[in-house]
């Protein structure tokens, strides 16, 4: 007999109407919750703490993990809290011996398609899979282990293990809907399903921006960047390397999650840190920021009403470098060919700041600390050697390998006090601070910009109208006698919709800016994961915190900045500035470059022919 | 002792028969596009199970076999491997001593064979060679690809006029799918697994028996570009239908005196009542399309008409008749089963008073042929079948229909001739009895059986072996065809003549209702592509969220017919609909794919076209 169930009847007509609330039972306590709430949602609501696996809201509610099951009553099998709706007057069961028995089940087959060596994994400590396993307690675990075993070049900046991965489909999502990319897919189907790069191809092959997305939102060691760790120990133990260090400024928002400083840790604590580890010069990323705003902002000046009628682009994410010159090769022309803070401080640092210091720069050991994966991909274009022939930064470690850098000296961060940087290279302005969240670069540009033409300093937070989370955002401000029109995307879904846009004449801009991750370098692929939680928006905010309390708050302020030029650089755009600062965005190719190059070739056919 | 004991059925054996059925009915659900190696390797480790262990080849080779195939999907193998998988199934095909065996030999090696580019990419990249997605079964099924999870829901809660709408979004005929589509969405239904498929047909005749006033679609903004359509059958007026609601201005050529096509002058009123068919069509006609009846377009007027338009869809259909080939074809009472049908549709009824009617073919026209006969009063008609009648292109439901009117199977006699009487009237078909034998492309083949001629006497011959598409005329204009149909591109334009577009029976040759719909869906989508256009055909229709509750194992709800004796008088439609009760039991027992299983991480739903 079958009947029709009044209550799904209501609850769907609810949630056409919004806001209607339904009354149901979560192991014996009543509540009710909004008509459209997921039983994961009204389960937690009611203090019972249903595990998840796959999940990721609004991202991934795919139910595939089956861990999240729970029992429904009037139903004899269980149902994924995760995406499945509450009704009026269900009774729901998490801890029912049915749930209990499913999710043990579910988690010991996960577990049997998993490298559990977590002794030696990246992401042991802070792995939802090793929680939930954990939780469970599955001492006696005995199924047969057997692993995909599928290759990865060593070599490339981002590394997946499918020996670890559990098939949640949280990497296709995130790049598919947040990133526009479409590097992820499913290789293999049914029992011997793969999730890999999509088609079976080599990831040397595709357009990955390496924005480190899908490492941040794996729920194991899956995904991960490649460790550069034991290059830095090695240019450490090395007594005829000079070691500088240069940390991106929105570290002081997260390094130190692992010891609770939360995203007023600093900066100060950190540079002590480095300093006891061995490092010989701590330098401050942020006052390469400030010189990337008087070169890009004089670029800015020049390229307005440009004939190419489209705005100038900004170019410090490498990411969204990559994107750009594989999906927008139209556009590349309009980028600016300021290098990224990073590579113009590597720049520096084996040039002027050898100089000063009187040193070889043959011998100086240039690492970075960035947020960021792609970064390390940028470090090794052979485009980026200006300085000496060497590259210009010759390592780079995302925060989350600093964190293992720190953690493997055992650094006792409450004994740290807070130091200085080294100077003349170690004092950045507010400016230079918010270059990590989304419109930082945009507003750090314009307030330069308005100097460089009405002759003034700009109004505190005058162009406030280019910061927070919305994916795609845009402004008018006057500057001088004309109108400046601006846009900030961050997450490359919305760059591709803002390029086509672009593209298609839909809409027309003086500047563009941006970054490929999702609130800027903030939720960089390279910050520390905290599953299921996005951190970006708070630790953009402190980055704001830590403008306002600069003692300079605009670029061209920066005694710094004032002294590289009249010291070197003499003005944006000299000669010198062009050489070390610029680059040709154009000297190294993305896959969907050289394949179309490829393609285009006239005698490619010939070519190819023995 | 007792000599012979009585055959029990065993508690095992009763599990044993249980899990074998459940086995075929999963088999039967088709639509989940497995990867072949993997399938291939299952098959061959299902064979396994039935080898007795005797001979060698079976024995080992089957499970050699699967092992070998393991290591394609994990990594393990060669290209080696793959020629290695070839030679073993060649062997034992070759080599063992019964079918178990050998046929599961054979069939691995056409899996091998048949799907190299899938062995080779699990080898060389270590992932299936086609990304063929699983998706919702019934959706991936309709080759309108409509949402059927979506409008099932909207009728389990009542809500049928959303329900139509939603069909409506790919399909501007639910009315008519309603009540004659081939459903191959049922097929495909993964209830099936479970029970029966769910009665998808039904339940959409019921959403349109429920509809109330339909609601208006939502026009574009007038783009000034306008296109002329060539035929008003379904691919046609799909076609119209979605230009209009896209904004261009549309004007359809009907030769006939009326709309419909085959809808019309195939399809008989039994089926698709005449009313009901006006009603389908005037409501699409009335979202703004042009009709212009009469207007026979040849090959001279289509180039006029191509000069005026800014693009042209040709969707003229497959009218014309095929002949067997055979002496007597000529003679007075001999006609075809397109003139029979299109003479009623011209609301001319023939008088068979008394009459004993021979129908040749065994497809649903001939059905249809067959039992308009009856209602024409008609004495007897045979349907006369050179293969079984197991093998009749027909659906089993319109050759049970025929049968229970009335209508006599002559299965397994090739027409030879057919004679005259001394009136220099048709007075007999000649028949040559068969035996059914081997197979041959696809399905089995019949021969002349060791045995004389029979002759049928009978008033009148119908030939309904298929239809031919008038293309010759078009062929002057430098329309290229194929076997008589229209060749098109994959994008339904025509290549050598720029914004002409075809497609539905003249493109590929008599098919089905929905395919000629979205034959004219996809030349909309196109057409207002070449036109410089990207609208997007959607519905804002938010979709019930599944029922939690357990339905169990539940029969699926058949439409039941008028009494044969009673509806085998008139043209009056036969099918009754599902009851109120019904509809709902059996709009519960859909699965939710769009919902439940990959439909959550892809293909569930698409809001837009």
């Amino acid at each position: 007999m079958v009947t029709l169930d009044a209550n799904v009847q209501l609850a769907s007509r609810g949630t056409r109407e919004g806001s209607r609330q339904v009354t149901l039972t979560v192991d014996g306590t009543q509540l009710s919750v909004p008509a459209e709430s997921t039983i994961l949602d009204a389960c937690r609501a009611a203090g019972a703490n249903i595990p998840t696996l796959c999940y990721l809201r609004e991202l991934n509610e795919i139910g595939s993990c089956r861990v999240c099951v729970v029992e429904v009553e009037g139903r004899d099998r269980l149902v994924a809290s995760c995406n499945n709706q509450v009704g009026e007057g269900m009774v729901v069961r998490t801890n029912s011996p049915k749930v209990r028995l499913a999710r043990q089940e579910n988690v010991k087959l996960l577990l049997s398609q998993h490298d559990a060596t977590c002794t030696t994994c990246v992401r042991s400590g802070n792995c939802s899979l090793q929680d939930v396993s954990n939780d469970l307690g599955l001492v006696d675990f005995t199924y047969p282990t057997i692993l995909a075993q599928t290759s990865w070049p060593k070599d490339f900046p981002l590394i997946r293990n499918n020996d670890k991965c559990i098939r949640c489909m949280r990497c296709i999502q995130v790049c598919d809907k947040v990133q526009a990319s479409h590097v992820w897919g499913i290789t293999n189907r049914a029992t011997h399903t793969l999730v890999d790069v999509v088609g079976g191809k080599s990831i040397y092959n595709v357009d990955c921006t390496l924005c480190g997305q899908c490492i941040t939102h794996c729920p194991t060691g899956a995904l991960r960047e490649r460790d550069d760790v034991a290059r830095v120990y090695d240019a450490l133990a090395d007594p005829d390397l000079t070691c500088v260090v240069q940390i991106a400024p929105s570290v002081r928002t997260s390094w130190g999650d692992h010891w609770g400083l939360g995203e007023e840790a600093g900066m100060g604590r950190l540079v002590c840190a480095l300093r006891r580890m061995g490092f010989d010069y701590v330098v401050n990323t942020d006052v390469a920021a400030d010189l990337t705003i008087m070169e890009e902002g004089s670029e800015l000046l020049g390229h307005l009403g440009a004939k190419s009628g489209y705005p100038l682009f900004t170019s410090c994410c490498p990411a969204w470098m990559r994107f750009v010159k594989a999906h927008y090769p139209q556009l590349v022309g309009d980028v600016s060919t300021s290098k990224s803070p990073q590579q113009m401080f590597g720049a520096l640092l084996k040039s002027y700041y050898a100089q000063l210091l009187g040193k070889d720069p043959h011998r100086l050991f240039s690492l970075s600390i960035m947020p960021c994966v792609a970064k390390k991909a940028e470090a090794e274009y052979p485009s980026m050697r200006d300085a000496c022939g060497d590259p210009d930064v010759d390592c780079v470690l995302t925060v989350r390998e600093l964190e293992r850098l720190l953690r493997a000296d055992h650094v006792d961060v409450a004994s740290l006090t807070e130091e200085p940087f080294d100077e003349p290279l170690g004092t950045g302005t507010g400016a230079g601070i918010i270059f990590g969240a989304t419109g930082g670069v945009m507003e750090a540009a314009l307030r330069t910009a308005h100097y460089l033409v009405c002759g003034h300093a700009p109004a505190d937070d005058m162009f406030g109208d280019v910061r927070g989370l919305d994916g795609w955002k845009e402004a008018i401000f006057p500057l001088g006698d004309k109108r400046l029109r601006v846009a900030v995307a961050h997450g490359l879904a919305n760059a591709d919709a803002l390029c086509r846009a672009i593209v298609s004449g839909e809409v027309s801009y003086d500047f563009v800016e941006v970054m490929a991750c999702p609130g800027g370098c903030v939720g960089g692929g390279g910050q520390p994961i905290h599953d299921g939680e996005e951190r970006a928006g708070a630790r953009g905010a402190a980055l704001y915190g830590f403008d306002k309390r600069s003692q300079w708050r605009n670029s061209y302020e920066n005694p710094a900045i004032e002294r590289c030029y009249r010291e070197y650089f003499e003005r944006p755009l000299s000669d010198v500035a062009e050489r070390l600062l610029h680059t040709d965005q154009r000297a190294w190719k993305m896959p969907a470059e050289w394949i179309a190059e490829a393609e285009n070739a006239p005698d490619a056919a010939d070519s190819l022919r023995p | 002792m007792a000599r012979f004991h009585l055959m029990e059925r065993t508690a095992e054996q009763q599990v044993m028969d249980e899990l074998h059925a459940s086995v075929g009915r999963r088999l039967e659900v088709s639509s989940l596009a497995p990867c072949p190696v993997e399938f291939t390797m299952s098959f061959v480790g299902m064979c396994a199970t039935q080898s007795c262990g005797k001979c060698t080849p079976c024995r080992v080779g089957l499970r050699v076999l699967r092992h070998m195939l393991s290591d394609v999907l994990t990594g393990r193998a060669t290209m080696g491997t793959i020629d290695d998988i070839e030679r073993l199934a060649r062997g034992a095909y070759l080599s063992s001593d019964c079918a178990i065996g050998y046929e599961a030999g054979a069939m691995a090696l056409r899996a091998v064979r048949g799907f190299r580019d899938d062995f080779v990419s699990h080898v060389s990249s270590r992932s299936c060679f086609a990304g063929t997605a699983p998706s919702v079964p019934c959706k991936t099924g309709c080759p309108a690809g409509v949402d059927v999870p979506g409008y099932l829901a909207l009728v389990r809660v009542g809500r049928n006029a959303d329900a139509v709408r939603l069909i409506r979004k790919d399909n501007p005929f639910p009315l008519v799918c309603g009540l004659v589509c081939e459903h191959p969405c049922e097929r495909n239904c993964r209830r099936g697994m479970v029970d029966d498929p769910i009665n998808i047909r039904a339940l959409k005749r019921f959403a349109v028996e429920h509809e109330g006033t339909p609601k208006e679609p939502v026009r574009a903004a007038s783009t000034g570009r306008r296109v002329a359509v060539v035929g008003g059958g379904p691919a046609g007026l799909s076609c119209a239908y979605y230009l209009t609601l896209m904004g261009h201005s549309v004007t359809v050529f009907e030769a006939r005196h009326h709309l419909g096509g085959m809808l019309r002058y195939g399809i008989p009123a039994y089926r698709l009542p005449r009313e009901k068919l006006d009603e389908e069509i005037s409501w699409i006609v009335g979202q703004g399309v042009e009709v212009r009846l009469g207007e026979k377009v040849d090959g001279e007027s289509l180039s006029v008409i191509r000069g005026s338009f800014d693009a042209v869809y040709l969707a003229i259909g497959a009218h014309a008749d095929k002949k067997l080939g055979i002496a007597g074809e000529e003679l007075p009472g001999v006609e075809s089963a397109v003139d029979m049908l299109r003479s009623i549709g011209n609301g001319k009824m023939p008088d068979f008073s008394g009459q004993r009617v021979c129908v040749v073919g065994g497809g649903n026209v001939a059905m249809d042929v067959a039992r308009s006969s009856i209602r024409c009063g008609a004495e007897r008609v045979y349907i006369v079948y050179r293969r079984r009648a197991a093998d009749m292109t027909a659906q089993d439901e319109e050759i049970e229909g025929a049968r229970a009117e009335g209508c006599e199977l002559l299965e397994l006699n090739a027409p030879v001739r057919i004679e005259a009487g001394e009136d220099g009237r048709v007075a007999s078909l000649v028949v040559q009895p068969q035996v059914i034998g081997e197979w041959r492309r696809g399905r089995p083949a019949p021969h002349a059986a060791d045995a004389s001629e029979r002759h049928i006497p009978c008033d009148r011959v119908i030939v309904a072996i298929g239809q031919a598409i008038e293309s010759a005329p078009f062929e002057s204009l430098g329309i290229p065809t194929s076997w008589g149909r229209i060749s098109t591109q994959t994008d339904a334009s025509i290549a050598e003549l720029e914004g002409v577009f075809s497609g539905g029976d003249c493109q590929t040759g008599p098919a089905t209702v929905i395919k000629a719909i979205n034959a004219g869906k996809v030349a909309a989508g196109n057409i207002d592509n070449y036109l410089g256009f990207d609208h997007k055909i959607e519905l804002d229709v938010d979709i019930p969220s599944p029922q939690l509750q357990d339905l169990g194992h539940c029969a699926r709800c058949e439409t039941t017919l008028r009494e044969a004796g009673e509806r085998s008088h008139d043209f009056q439609e036969i099918e009754l609909g599902l009851t109120d009760e019904e509809a709902l039991q059996e709009a519960s027992r859909c699965l939710r794919c769009d919902h439940f299983g990959f439909g959550s991480f892809r293909g569930g739903r698409e809001i837009q076209w």
